[in-house]
Formats: structure tokens, sequence, C-alpha cells
């Protein structure tokens, strides 16, 4: 459904847009209408930089399934990163 | 102009482009406007966008219902969001702000159904037209303006609201505002949406009938959310055809 819900999350790095890299100061979460993906609803993210204008985004749309194993691989990947440099 | 089946034809000449109007409070907002060619008297048609906000589809059915000899207006909800952005982009930010105020869209609405009425070619009737998001801002047009004669719902999720569901930009269901309807209503359904569910889709319908309103509601089996939606995989031929073809009836009787 249009729940217009959106989780929002500050974030420290950077993005590579339509016009180049750019810092991403946000991310927003939402599971809602895609734009794009193949799915009635989707995990939308998006990855902005408010002082640049709307155009400063870099969107990507996922089913749920999708979703949940990137938010387990963001883990597993910080884990044993962090992990490895901790035993370098 | 020839009249077929109840239907307006035209010869498919016509014009569009984009206007801007003076929306709620002021704002200039833009709006993609399609008219057919000759002196009119045409009924109008005011298109709200869905959430994925000002996009191709809808600038499709703008011209669409101009070929079908009505003059047609598709404000731009999300204008405030960037000037010149993308509507997608523009669509974005509007989902990360939790959605644009019910307030400010029936204001920038009233005004794109003020300039139809203006136009040397009405015939001074208008109808409102909204899919998803956009079926419930219909529904919201129709009840607290008196800017329009006819109204089409198409699977409008949010009508029929929970306490939990009210925000601040949506702090009333638009089904409590179901007194105020005047003007006659034709919903559109899939059976196997989940927003609005067939039960809301009910809900709304006895609501509808206990106050005497005058309504139609068709409910297509095989179709979920957005079946008219030809670019999209929800796309359901058979129902979208019959389902336009209620939208024509409805439109020959109301504002014709």
């Amino acid at each position: 459904m249009c729940n217009w819900i959106t989780h929002k999350t500050p974030l420290r790095g950077v993005g590579r847009g339509a016009s180049g890299w750019f810092d991403v100061t946000q991310a927003n979460v939402s599971f809602d209408h895609p734009s794009h993906a193949w799915d009635d609803h989707a995990l939308l993210l998006d990855f902005v930089n408010e002082a640049g204008g709307p155009g400063a985004r870099i969107a990507v749309e996922v089913d749920a399934k999708s979703g949940r194993a990137l938010a387990e691989a963001i883990l597993k990947a910080l884990e044993a990163g962090e992990a490895e440099h901790a035993l370098a | 102009m020839k009249r077929l089946k109840g239907r307006d034809m035209t010869s498919g000449e016509m014009t569009a482009e984009l206007v801007t109007i003076t929306g709620d409070g002021g704002t200039r907002i833009g709006a993609y406007v399609a008219k057919p060619a000759g002196a009119g008297p045409f009924p109008g048609v005011l298109l709200i966008h869905h959430m994925p906000g000002w996009d191709e589809w809808y600038f499709e059915a703008t011209r669409r219902f101009a070929h079908n000899g009505y003059l047609a207006i598709s404000p731009d909800l999300y204008h405030r969001e960037g000037e010149g952005a993308s509507p997608e982009d523009a669509a974005a930010k509007a989902r990360a702000a939790g959605g644009v105020p019910d307030t400010q869209v029936v204001g920038d609405m009233a005004a794109g159904a003020q300039y139809l009425k203006s136009l040397p070619e009405s015939n001074g009737k208008v109808a409102v037209f909204g899919s998803c998001s956009g079926g419930r801002h219909a529904y919201l047009v129709a009840t607290r303006t008196n800017d329009t004669d006819a109204c089409i719902d198409l699977w409008g999720g949010g009508v029929v609201m929970g306490a939990d569901d009210l925000t601040e930009k949506r702090p009333v269901a638009p089904l409590d505002y179901t007194a105020d309807l005047t003007v006659p209503l034709l919903g559109i359904f899939g059976n196997e949406d989940s927003a609005p569910t067939p039960d809301q889709v009910n809900e709304h319908e006895e609501v509808l009938k206990s106050q005497g309103k005058q309504y139609e509601f068709h409910r297509y089996d095989g179709a979920g959310h957005g079946f008219f939606y030809h670019n999209r995989p929800a796309y359901r031929t058979e129902q979208a055809i019959d389902g336009w073809s209620k939208i024509w009836d409805f439109l020959q009787r109301t504002v014709n």
C-alpha cells in the first residue's frame, strides 16, 4: 500500500550518482510502491544528500527477499572485515 | 466529432502542453494539459497522479482523455519538492517527507478544476480521476470541494483508515467525509489488492449505501493494485479494458 513510512538514518560516506561522486549524508528506507522494480511493493533505498537537491540521490529498488539478504550481507561483511582488521 | 457507443471520439487531433497554475496557498505549480482540437464544448477530467509521481503513465492518460473528447489536466502534486527535479526524484523526496498534506492536495486540485472550467472550450463540468494515493485524493477532492461533478476512484488505498493510520498530513479518513459526497462515484478495484483490501472496499460501499449515495463499484478477479498500468507487471489486459469501458460509460452519463 502507499504507507508513506520512511526510515531515515544518517550516513557518512560517498556514493556515485548520475553526475559522479558526491557525499551521501542520509539513507531513506521504505517498503512501498517502486517506480521500476518488478513488484507491487519493494524495498526502496535512497542514498541522498539533501543539500544537493532532489537529484542528489542514488536509488535502489529490490524485492523483500533480496532486501533481507542484503541486510544480512552488510552485517556479515562488517563483522568479517572488522574481525580481519583487528587480527591484522 | 462523432458519437460512437456513447463515447465521444475526436479526430485524435489535440494540443498538449505544460502550464503553471496557482495551487494551494498561492504557490505556482506545474500541470500537464491536453485538449482535443475544436471549439467544444468539452467536459473536463482532472487527473490526480499516484504515489510514484507525475510520471509518463499519467501524461499518457491525460492525452487519452483528450483523445476521447475531454479537456484534461494533471497537476504536479510534488512540484514543491523541487522545481525542475525529475518526477522520480521529486516523488522520492515526497516519500521521505511522509507524503504531501491532504489540505494541500485539495487546494492544488481545486485550482486544476477551476483551470479546466475557465477554458473557453469547457462545458462547465469536471470529473476528478485518480489511482492509488490519487484515488484516495480524488475522494477527498470530491468531498471537500464543490469543484467537481463526478469522481473516479481507482483502487484508492487509505479511504478507509484506522486511528493508527492518521497522521498530521492525513488527519481524517476520507471515508468520514462521505456525508459531503454530492457527486456520482465510480470505484474500480482489484480483488487481489492489499490496499484497499476487498474488506475495505466492502466497508466503503456499506457507508455509501447507508447514506444513500450515488455510486457504482466494479471489482475484478485476477487483478491487484494498479492493473491499468501497462508498463508494470500488475497490468491485466482484460480487466483494464473493461475498466476503461466503465470509465467512458460513467463519464458519458455524468459530465457530457
